[in-house]
């Protein structure tokens, strides 16, 4: 049985739906970048996802042990974060909010988990610094921290990489590749279809048509074909 | 002028002034740095322009106690402009100013109208700049202060790490679990209790002041929400004693020159941060 399997699913907010219905499964372990272009319902995806709205029609089942809020989450940066006074403890900590429930306080093996998260996305040293005098590419180690404080089987990812420099986004891929490795299952939004085919293990494709399927489907089918082509060509302008 | 100090503090009136005084600028700076983090710094004026016209329709009325209908109005008003967020048409900072506005003339016109006391322009006045209402408590007002006081900061100690958490990150918050509806509606009602209580001291118009100067100054200076959140509440209550003594020796208008108390330590409060920083930005 797959973590998350979504069967003819139709997003929309306001009772309008985006695109086509989407059937999709997410199995233990995989790697699913979802592509698309602008307009074509990735947000709204991953909003439905996460249970953020609910979907306009057929159904999102998940399974295998994975309840409903195990989704970890790498959200885009909003504006309010841009100049919040947080230490990345603070930030890395708030993960584990979920886990206490109406306790007030964190308890020592929360605070546990939140060191080892940082160690392991290699900010430890970093812990006591503030979220807006970090780089980029640090602040979303943090902010993958937190997720992974949150929930150890699945990671969401919504562009990661965005607004990152060529070589912290190669670290960062990196980074998602060793996590992916390690065992999480990774779904993650981009809109680079050139990493998408290098890591991912499934390509979503949503927009004008819906495509989903292994990598090496992706590469042989119509999408991706003309995806690829249309990426070739841009960068020979 | 130390002598006549004490004379003052030795007064029953000045010391209710100062206990209501310290509570209440310390409750708003506590909420004050969610505020203002969340794009919500003019919720105080919004909210407690609700308050005065729901008090100037208490006044019409004729009611004895004007808190049956400021309270419940304000909080009402409080949880309907917190939870819009992002996804209405009218957006957070319209919607306050709407509200805002549209009470503050209302309250008016009725007042206007109705004429429930000789006094109208006075009257209006001492709402709007609270005047010398905070010197004219009594012992059961500063008591039920004193209660809910010690209810907002035990709330606030409580839900502390939860409202961090809904104040950073809302979206990632849902995503994993936390209630945020029920931590935003505990915001709202929480702001509107201090905005109700706060009225009376510094007046409708300057309480945004007691919610953002806190916040902002401690901003300049601190970079972990837990140092800006003490901070913000020393500062709120440093500033205003301040206020208030000063306001006692020399005869000026408490709510304003607790708001001038507050605007020198954010000046000083840039100072030190700038030096900190070394000069650059």
């Amino acid at each position: 049985m797959s973590y998350i399997e979504a069967k003819n699913l139709i997003v929309g907010y306001e009772g309008e739906a985006v695109g086509d219905p989407i059937s999709f499964e997410v199995n233990p372990g995989d790697y699913l970048c979802i592509v698309g272009e602008n307009g074509s319902g990735k947000s709204t995806l991953v909003k439905t996802l996460l249970n953020l709205q609910k979907p306009l029609g057929g159904e999102l089942i998940t399974g295998d042990g994975l309840r409903k809020n195990e989704i970890g989450y790498l959200p885009q940066q909003t504006p309010v974060q841009k100049d919040f006074p947080a230490s990345v403890k603070e930030i890395v900590l708030s993960g584990c909010q979920a886990k206490c429930g109406l306790r007030p306080f964190y308890n020592r093996a929360e605070k546990k988990l939140a060191e080892d998260n940082m160690k392991r996305m290699d900010i430890f040293s970093l812990a006591d610094r503030c979220y807006r005098d970090l780089s980029g590419g640090q602040q979303q180690r943090v902010l993958l921290a937190r997720a992974l404080c949150a929930a150890e089987k699945v990671l969401l990812l919504d562009e990661p990489v965005s607004g990152l420099d060529p070589k912290v986004t190669a670290q960062m891929y990196e980074l998602i590749e060793g996590l992916n490795k390690e065992g999480i299952t990774i779904i993650m939004v981009s809109h680079d279809i050139d990493a998408a085919v290098r890591y991912a293990s499934h390509i979503l494709h949503i927009g004008d048509t819906v495509f989903f399927g292994t990598k090496e489907e992706y590469l042989q089918s119509r999408e991706g074909k003309y995806f690829l082509r249309k990426q070739e060509d841009g960068k020979n302008d | 002028m130390i002598d006549l100090l004490i004379f003052y503090l030795s007064r029953p009136i000045v010391q209710y002034a100062l206990i209501v005084g310290v509570l209440i600028a310390l409750c708003s700076s506590l909420l004050g740095v969610t505020l203002v983090l969340k794009r919500f710094s003019f919720i105080g004026d919004g909210l407690s322009h609700v308050a005065f016209g729901a008090m100037s329709i208490a006044a019409v009325i004729g009611l004895t106690n004007q808190m049956l209908i400021i309270l419940p109005v304000t909080v009402i008003s409080a949880v309907l402009l917190l939870r819009t967020g992002s996804n209405t048409r009218i957006k957070g900072d319209a919607a306050i100013a709407m509200i805002s506005v549209g009470a503050l003339a209302f309250g008016y016109l009725i007042m206007n109208i109705f004429k429930p006391s000789s006094n109208l322009t006075g009257d209006v006045c001492s709402t709007l700049f609270g005047s010398t209402a905070i010197l004219t408590l009594t012992g059961p007002e500063v008591v039920v202060c004193i209660i809910l006081s010690i209810l907002v900061i035990a709330l606030f100690v409580f839900f502390y790490n939860k409202i961090f958490a809904v104040t950073f990150d809302e979206n990632f918050g849902k995503a994993v679990g936390t209630p945020t509806g029920a931590y935003n509606l505990l915001i709202a009602i929480v702001i509107a209790v201090i905005i109700v209580l706060a009225m009376k001291l510094v007046g409708s118009l300057l309480i945004s002041a007691l919610v953002i100067f806190p916040a902002l100054s401690a901003m300049r200076i601190f970079r972990n929400f837990k140092s800006v959140t003490v901070f913000s509440a020393v500062f709120s209550v440093v500033c205003t004693i301040l206020g208030v003594i000063v306001s006692i020796l020399a005869q000026t208008p408490v709510g304003a020159t607790i708001v001038a108390a507050d605007l020198a330590g954010f000046g000083i409060c840039c100072l030190i941060g700038f030096i900190a920083r070394g000069g650059a930005k």
